[in-house]
């Protein structure tokens, strides 16, 4: 793909929680290398955009298309179209979500071994190029509860990137940080674009937005408002 | 399974309650009666013509024993009371003085005279073997039946010579603990003999008119009264009556009003009443002339054999019960809404019921339609009512899971059952181990209720020692031991995995 071209496509995306609808008419573009950050106020939706791209939640209108491959309404894809969506799209959440019985390292291969079948030394290796990339390398055998609010953090994104999707989607990356982490992560982040990731980042932090973000874009009751 | 014993401690404590209250109430009618009464204690469960409740007045009970102890509080100006008591039960309750005597076809034996006060003996028995007609040319004696399972009642002069013959003959003892299954087992065909006395098999062969009873007796026992080692006044007061009744035809006339008079009785009523020392025959039994500590010598095997019953039962109904569970949990999490409520209505209905309705349904209810070997239907039983528990324990657990951690997995593209293998199920079984390890002990002790379907088990056996070399002392002790050998390593490991698994 050529850099420029949209890597994530959003057209009138609607989402609701039960009939209520949470996101209305929402369309945006990220090409590759950007990080977008959508800001908001707690409800605006921010989360429930990045759930329906991530095909956590379904979508109820309109469409999203990841490097390539469509979502529309109807049921979550499951099987196959399930793999093919999360070979383009990570996430990372809010609260990490790390798996809690597993070390660090184990965390960080699981997928690679059980859902792209790569070998266990060879995705045990990458693995561990990743933690260390992130700095996190020290922490390898760790298990999740031994870690620091940060430390899980960049766990959490080597887990999102081990499978190598070209888009990461990060719910409120600072809520769990200190204010000299936030810089940290921002720095990261940055470093991640340049090496030819595209990031779609929601939070509420304006500072952190402004100091990473390529483009900032504010939502409000479930719609774009600027 | 925690709210299930609590509840059922606290129910066990509202009958206890309950029932002093009822004791109490009794106590006062009987300090208001006049004479004083012979409480005598039997078991009506073992029917005619024993002891059993009768037909037209459900709150009166009928038979033989009930005519004795009536002849015996007439002679001591008492009036009688029946107290129900289970016959296995009988030698221990009169020795704590739940009633003064106990009479329910109870057999005259060395280790009751060394330990109760016992009477003169009032009925002589063969032992007889019952087989099905067309097996009648044979299986003749118990040498015929090598291999063959022969049924019988446990703890009687029947199980000693079939636990003999078990050594001389290879026949294989099945023990029940009632005396109406084995003439039903052995009309269908899950025993081959039935080994009890002429009384019962008589009885058995009326009921049953596919079975036929061999004309050689295979030994001869007493029937007799016992009571507690201190009464001996009250014991020769009644040994006196007896022999009066012998003499002038009472005891005959009860005989004969319930078809059991034969030349045998004449014989021993001759007997008796000819010997003023007042001891009867002796039947020696095979513990007689053994010593506690022969005795438990002699045990110890067999309740070794017993033990590892017990554990392999124990396991494999548990590895079942896991099984069952993990398959009930998934379908209540992940099924849809009528799986969800069949599963549900399942566990209610196994948790709802007693385990021994279940094993008895299993094990009998089902024998018309499928005759299952008494060990399986154990295993069945056991596996499918400690699986209704498992399944809330794994429910629990899976619930307690994190849903983030879900939807972490799901966006790192694992299918459903990946996540369930993977991380849901792991994780779960670390919250479940604790729960499982108590279930596994419980199960451990719930396996003795599978001697009611015939399973010889640390228990049964247990109970057939003491009751062979009347005590409960050395043969509880040595079963406790046994029992917390096989439950105390499997808390030992509980204990090492949860340490494991605290530093995750």
């Amino acid at each position: 793909m050529a850099p420029g071209m949209s890597v994530l496509a959003i057209r009138d995306l609607e989402v609701r929680r039960g009939a209520r609808p949470v996101v209305r008419g929402v369309s945006l573009d990220v090409t590759r290398g950007e990080i977008l950050a959508v800001m908001g106020a707690s409800g605006a939706g921010k989360t429930s955009v990045l759930r329906a791209v991530a095909g956590l939640d379904p979508i109820a209108g309109g469409s999203v298309a990841i490097d390539g491959l469509q979502l529309s309404a109807g049921p979550l894809p499951r099987g196959e179209a399930l793999r093919e969506l999360h070979r383009r799209v990570g996430m990372v959440f809010q609260f990490h979500h790390l798996f809690e019985h597993l070390t660090v390292l184990h965390n960080v291969w699981l997928a690679l071994v059980h859902v792209q079948r790569q070998p266990l030394p060879e995705a045990e290796r990458k693995a561990r190029d990743l933690l260390d990339h992130l700095g996190v390398g020290a922490r390898a055998d760790a298990v999740p509860r031994e870690l620091s609010g940060g430390e899980a953090q960049r766990v959490a994104i080597a887990r999102a990137l081990a499978v190598g999707p070209p888009l990461l989607l990060m719910d409120e990356p600072t809520a769990s940080l200190d204010p000299a982490r936030r810089g940290e992560l921002a720095a990261t982040l940055r470093q991640l674009a340049s090496e030819g990731r595209t990031l779609v980042v929601a939070t509420h932090d304006e500072e952190f937005a402004r100091a990473c973000a390529h483009r900032v874009l504010i939502m409000d009751e479930g719609r774009v408002a600027r | 399974m925690g709210h299930y014993w609590r509840s059922r401690i606290v129910a066990r404590a509202w009958a206890r309650a309950v029932m002093c209250v009822c004791a109490a109430a009794l106590v006062a009618v009987n300090t208001a009666a006049q004479t004083p009464e012979l409480r005598w204690g039997g078991d009506a469960e073992g029917g005619a013509p024993f002891v059993e409740a009768d037909p037209a007045d459900p709150t009166r009970v009928v038979g033989f024993e009930v005519d004795i102890a009536a002849m015996l509080a007439e002679g001591l100006n008492r009036t009688p009371r029946f107290i129900q008591t289970g016959f296995t039960t009988i030698d221990a309750s009169v020795a704590r003085g739940d009633f003064d005597i106990g009479l329910s076809g109870i057999e005259d034996s060395f280790a009751r005279r060394t330990r109760l006060a016992v009477t003169v003996p009032y009925y002589r028995f063969r032992e007889i073997l019952t087989v099905r007609a067309a097996d009648a040319p044979r299986y003749r004696t118990l040498a015929d039946l090598r291999g063959r399972r022969v049924a019988t009642l446990a703890a009687t002069l029947a199980f000693d010579l079939l636990t003999a013959a078990e050594k001389d003959d290879g026949v294989v003892v099945v023990p029940y603990e009632d005396d109406v299954h084995p003439y039903t087992d052995l009309a269908i065909g899950r025993v081959d003999a039935v080994l009890l006395d002429e009384v019962l098999a008589e009885r058995g062969v009326r009921r049953h008119p596919g079975l036929t009873n061999q004309p050689t007796s295979v030994g001869v026992g007493y029937y007799v009264g016992i009571l507690a080692p201190q009464s001996i006044e009250l014991r020769n007061q009644i040994d006196a009556t007896l022999k009066q009744a012998m003499r002038d035809g009472r005891l005959e006339a009860i005989f004969r009003r319930w078809k059991m008079w034969n030349d045998d009785q004449r014989n021993l009523y001759a007997r008796v009443t000819a010997d003023e020392s007042g001891s009867a025959p002796q039947t020696p039994t095979a513990a007689a002339q053994l010593s506690v500590w022969d005795a438990t010598l002699r045990y110890l095997p067999s309740l070794l054999t017993a033990a590892v019953i017990t554990l392999v039962l124990s396991v494999l109904s548990m590895a079942l019960a896991i099984v069952v569970g993990v398959l009930i949990a998934s379908g209540r999490v992940y099924g849809p809404a009528p799986v969800k409520a069949l599963l549900t209505g399942w566990v209610e209905l196994i948790r709802g019921t007693p385990l021994l309705l279940q094993l008895f349904v299993i094990y009998y209810g089902l024998a018309t339609v499928v005759q299952l070997p008494a060990f399986l239907a154990a295993l069945i039983g056991l596996g499918l009512n400690y699986g209704a528990y498992e399944s809330e324990i794994y429910r629990s657990a899976l619930e307690s899971v994190p849903p983030g951690q879900l939807d972490a997995a799901r966006t790192l593209g694992f299918s459903d059952r990946q996540t369930l293998m993977l991380i849901r199920g792991p994780q779960a079984l670390r919250l479940a181990l604790a729960p499982m390890t108590n279930d596994f002990v419980a199960l451990l002790k719930d396996s003795s209720l599978v001697s009611l379907i015939t399973v010889v088990e640390l228990t049964k056996q247990t109970t057939i020692f003491a009751s062979n070399i009347g005590t409960w002392f050395v043969p509880g002790m040595l079963c406790a031991a046994l029992y917390l050998v096989l439950s105390l390593p499997v808390s030992h490991l509980a204990r090492r995995l949860e340490r494991t698994w605290r530093r995750a």
